[in-house]
């Protein structure tokens, strides 16, 4: 992942410092397009199972639990394992990379990169070694993410289009934030399921598709910067 | 002579304001423009109209139309996929409703009605940029083609969800419609391409263009200078999906001929659009042309040489496609970022010194 991290910085990103953020966007998105040529060509474009030990399967033990609540025909809450261990490795990741991002050196150094390139350089900070370090970090969350999905869905090349979903997630939780990316998350997943099940049904279904972006865009209109985000000052 | 003009020999504005300003431009211009209405069209095949001429006309107009979008107006849109899905929905209702109209005013109200759905989607642009803007119009991606698919009125409730176009005729020759010859269907696209280049020149380089450039460079600074965002970017928005909704109208009816929303107008197509804006040329009508026959070319290209040539398997040159257009994309950012036209601008500059070039 490091390797790979840092030929991506070497050959692509460090010849687009301070560019602006669109082209890197754009970039981002060729990559993608490349990445998933190359997979489809070494492994072959077929779906395929995902086996690294986690638990599969529904926890009995829960369900067995939570039967007493209710009435005889409560049989209690059905809970995969799988997501579960998802659970909690979501949140120590989140966790850690809070931690990471706020109090160590490295860590200061990515934000600052994060608000001003040139700025950052002219401070001493090493911009080759922040952005090998974020791309290392960024791809380390993206395979942990990779591999939590391919064990429940199997592995294939078309997963790239699911990742635009994060997008979204992040406009309404508000870049910069890392706890704003939770936030944004949870309610672009619960409110996209929710709508599903009390509107979705009214107007055809499969809202699911564009509930996020919706959200995102109705959102932004009202509070461009995000929930959590830096209020975004322009000077001219 | 093969090239000329080296210094600056203009004694009035109508000189000053051409479009090609070298002699020799001029004529090439017309000379191209007369072998693609004099002796394509009897030449032309069914093969040649259908894998590469006819989709070429049609995303050039869809380029142009997201070029004064970006590239002159600097919003980016994801979202041209959905608003092709637009003109194509529109021409099909159209064209089932009224039979008896010209198609060719189809086209164009089917463009209009682009240029209304585009510039309500173009509405949160006034308070989101950039990035932001970037993922807003996914939502319109993702929404107009659920829309197209979930709402039964718009396929005349058809019992596969397709859409289909009937046989249409302009002057007694059908241009729409399985029986189609291929210099028809060409016919129809090239004088659609013609008029929207001649109209996005002279749009681009008027008060309109200028004031979208304005808006480009530096938002806030435009307003200051008396530039109004709100009529500049919704204009933008407006005419660029006037050009977009043309293409997929001629997309579905000419080109295609029966259309799966999903399939033909996904975020692919989004994609597809703005890989040939930046591969051609921001800011650049030349560009857009450029991008839109290089990106289909390409496909058809490695093809020949892969299958045919080397006899691999088909497979292997899809992925290997893949591999190539993701390396090119990057590989224009990093070295140019104006894409196609910016080569071919050094390239004259370069010529109009030749052969003493100090």
């Amino acid at each position: 992942m490091v390797a790979f991290a840092w030929a991506v910085q070497k050959f692509v990103f460090r010849h687009l410092v301070g560019q602006e953020p669109i082209i890197l966007f754009m970039a981002t998105i060729g990559l993608a397009y490349f990445l998933e040529g190359m997979g489809d060509l070494m492994w072959g474009s077929d779906i395929k199972t995902l086996k690294v030990g986690l638990p599969q399967g529904g926890s009995r033990w829960i369900e067995d639990m939570t039967s007493g609540l209710g009435g005889d025909d409560f049989y209690g809450f059905f809970i995969d394992k799988l997501d579960m261990v998802a659970t909690v490795v979501a949140a120590i990741l989140v966790m850690s990379l809070i931690a990471f991002a706020q109090y160590s050196k490295q860590g200061r150094a990515m934000r600052a990169v994060a608000d001003d390139h040139q700025a950052a350089l002219s401070v001493g900070i090493s911009l080759n070694f922040i952005w090998v370090l974020v791309w290392s970090l960024a791809g380390l969350v993206a395979l942990v993410a990779g591999v939590m999905w391919g064990a429940k869905s199997g592995v294939q090349f078309s997963l790239s289009l699911i990742a635009l979903k994060a997008l979204p997630v992040l406009m309404l939780g508000g870049f910069t934030s890392i706890p704003g990316a939770i936030v944004g998350g949870l309610i672009i997943g619960v409110g996209e399921k929710l709508f599903e099940y009390t509107i979705g049904g009214m107007i055809g279904g499969a809202t699911e598709n564009w509930f996020a972006y919706v959200l995102a865009l109705i959102f932004l209109v009202f509070r461009p910067q995000g929930l959590f985000g830096e209020k975004i000052i322009e000077r001219v | 002579m093969f090239y000329r003009e080296a210094g600056d020999f203009k004694t009035s504005y109508e000189a000053d304001s051409q479009t090609f300003p070298i002699k020799f431009d001029r004529y090439r211009f017309w000379a191209m423009i007369a072998v693609a209405y004099l002796v394509i069209p009897f030449i032309i095949n069914d093969y040649w109209a259908n894998a590469i001429l006819v989709p070429f006309l049609i995303y050039a107009i869809a380029a142009i139309g997201l070029n004064i979008l970006t590239g002159y107006c600097g919003q980016v849109s994801l979202g041209t996929g959905g608003f092709m899905a637009v003109g194509a929905y529109a021409m099909y209702k159209l064209m089932t409703a009224f039979p008896d109209v010209s198609v060719v005013i189809h086209v164009i109200l089917a463009g209009g009605i682009t240029a209304v759905v585009g510039a309500a989607f173009g509405l949160p642009s006034l308070r989101i940029k950039g990035f932001y803007l970037a993922v807003a119009t996914l939502a319109a991606q993702f929404f107009l083609v659920w829309l197209f698919n979930k709402v039964a009125w718009f396929y005349n409730y058809s019992a596969s969800g397709q859409i289909n176009a009937p046989e249409r005729f302009v002057g007694g020759v059908a241009v729409i419609g399985p029986n189609t010859d291929a210099w028809a269907k060409y016919m129809i696209c090239l004088v659609f391409v013609t008029v929207c280049a001649i109209i996005a020149r002279n749009l681009t380089r008027g008060t309109m263009g200028r004031k979208w450039m304005a808006i480009r460079d530096m938002d806030i600074a435009a307003e200051i200078i008396g530039v109004n965002p709100l009529q500049a970017k919704l204009s933008a928005f407006a005419v660029s999906s006037f050009f977009i909704g043309i293409s997929g109208a001629l997309f579905f009816s000419v080109y295609l001929g029966a259309v799966e929303v999903g399939e033909a107008f996904g975020i692919q197509k989004s994609f597809l659009v703005l890989f040939m804006v930046i591969i051609g040329g921001l800011g650049s009508i030349f560009g857009s042309f450029a991008g839109a026959g290089f990106l289909v070319l390409l496909p058809v290209a490695l093809k020949v040489i892969g299958v045919d040539l080397l006899g691999w398997p088909t497979d292997i040159v899809a992925h290997l496609q893949l591999v190539i257009i993701g390396a090119l994309i990057m590989f224009f950012l990093i070295k140019e970022p104006h894409g196609l036209a910016q080569f071919w601008r050094i390239a004259k500059e370069k010529l109009r010194l030749w052969p003493f070039p100090y």
